[in-house]
């Protein structure tokens, strides 16, 4: 396993069933947690921002809607709005645009994640829970061929597989755990445990 | 780390090349966005690097205008973001109605989706007749559509949907006729629309405006961009002028902040200070 120096960030990819395995996860981080976590979750296209202001109140972390040139920090985590893709730029700053649907999905997982493997590398975490359809198994591909960390929560504890199992399918991931075993991984892997 | 660092030197090279060769300026357009296209672009045309892409736009303008439409954001729907709409009615309708003519820039207008709408918002509510819109955008493909006005007839559902969300007055279908599979729109919305080419990187000011819409560009620009555009806007707008930007934009950190003031600020549309830096220096 990697040592906690390695990582700089994590994007995190989650369709349906996401609110609750998020749930699971964003709570239950201290605020000390040393990366930026960036998220995409497929929203409705006009579904508003009660999804952040909803783990804004719960989390230790803190939780804030994704603007565009804002540069990421530790201790922060970053939700895409809906209707826009989220993208990482060179510069470590977040960038939003209105392009196509990739997968029938705006914001795109694969979009993050491409664009984040392109700045972080090796030094990037990318996690895939619960969803339908196919989004993110693209980008997992592109993490693992930048030398990144690529988790996928397991077919059983994930309310829909498709989308975990087409990330297993796309590469070799190299961690598949239950949803309850994401908090303690990413300490660990932080070296916070 | 190699191949990135090298792709990134090859992109500026490619994107100095291009505006060089055919004066199109995307040098400073958000690197993120412009490189999943370049790559999007090499991987389909199965050219083995982005030198080899420069190569070919530079000698092949049939090839460079293919790249030009892969970085024109063609992506827009009639009524996009309902809050908007409703809330231009509210707000900024009522100001509009004090003056006897008015002038409308609507900067980077794709393929016209958003100006027709703002065309029958603005029939709505009895303006119409009293408004030029200038509708640009630096790519005339799109603007050729624009001007022909014909949509996708499967889009007509969602759009719909939107117009009766931003409090449309009428039946939507008043406004379109249904031929195949495409919905053309209404004549009388053209009659006071000018399409024009405009190049919000390189080309000037458009003057004394009542109102620029500018929605969902400057999320693909970098600052230093987006504060030429911000400055060519102040410049372009009447004193109290609106301008309505994108509902994830913000006039925020950069260099023209101050010289707008919110008016909504939720669906980000502004108005131009009296007082704004330049004019308190020469008082």
């Amino acid at each position: 396993m990697k040592h906690q120096s390695d990582f700089e960030a994590i994007v995190l990819g989650v369709s349906t069933g996401g609110t609750k395995a998020l749930r699971m996860i964003i709570p239950n981080l201290p605020s000390t947690f040393p990366l930026p976590i960036v998220i995409v979750q497929h929203l409705h296209p006009h579904s508003d921002s009660y999804f952040v202001e909803d783990f804004r109140q719960c989390s230790n972390l803190i939780v804030e809607q994704a603007e565009e040139k804002v540069g990421i920090l530790p201790g922060h985590v970053y939700i895409a709005p809906s209707n826009y893709h989220l993208l990482l730029e060179c510069e470590r700053t977040l960038s939003l645009s209105v392009d196509e649907p990739v997968n029938f999905a705006r914001p795109s997982i694969d979009v993050l994640f491409d664009t984040a493997a392109e700045v972080f590398r090796e030094k990037l975490i990318g996690i895939i829970l619960t969803g339908a359809g196919k989004d993110g198994s693209a980008g997992v591909r592109k993490i693992k061929k930048n030398g990144g960390f690529v988790i996928v929560q397991n077919l059983d504890s994930a309310q829909v597989e498709t989308m975990p199992r087409a990330a297993m399918n796309a590469i070799d991931v190299d961690l598949v755990i239950p949803l309850e075993e994401m908090v303690p991984t990413l300490l660990r892997l932080t070296g916070m445990l | 780390m190699k191949t990135t660092e090298n792709e990134n030197i090859e992109i500026e090279m490619l994107l100095e090349a291009i505006y060089r060769k055919y004066g199109y300026d995307f040098r400073s357009y958000s690197r993120a966005s412009i490189k999943r296209r370049i790559l999007h672009r090499l991987a389909i045309s199965r050219l083995k690097s982005i030198s080899e892409l420069q190569h070919r736009v530079l000698y092949h303008i049939e090839f460079f205008e293919k790249l030009l439409m892969d970085f024109s954001i063609n992506v827009t729907e009639m009524f996009r973001d309902p809050e908007f709409y409703k809330t231009l009615v509210k707000e900024i309708i009522p100001v509009l109605q004090t003056f006897p003519y008015i002038k409308i820039w609507h900067a980077g207008c794709s393929t016209g989706e958003e100006v027709y709408s703002m065309a029958i918002i603005l029939k709505e509510e009895g303006l119409y007749d009293r408004t030029q819109i200038y509708a640009t955008d630096f790519n005339e493909v799109v603007l050729r559509q624009a001007r022909q006005g014909i949509f996708p007839l499967e889009r007509i559902k969602d759009y719909t949907y939107n117009y009766q969300r931003s409090g449309g007055k009428e039946s939507f279908a008043n406004y379109y006729t249904a031929k195949y599979d495409s919905a053309i729109v209404d004549q009388s919305l053209k009659k006071n629309i000018v399409f024009a080419g405009h190049n919000l990187a390189t080309d000037g000011v458009f003057g004394e405006m009542n109102m620029i819409v500018c929605r969902n560009v400057l999320i693909y620009f970098k600052k230093n961009l987006q504060n030429h555009v911000l400055g060519l806007f102040k410049a372009s707008l009447r004193h109290h002028g609106f301008l309505c930007l994108g509902t994830k934009e913000s006039l925020m950190f950069t260099e023209h902040e101050n010289d707008f003031e919110a008016v909504a600020g939720k669906v980000k549309i502004y108005r131009k200070k009296i007082k704004t830096l330049e004019n308190e220096a020469s008082i």
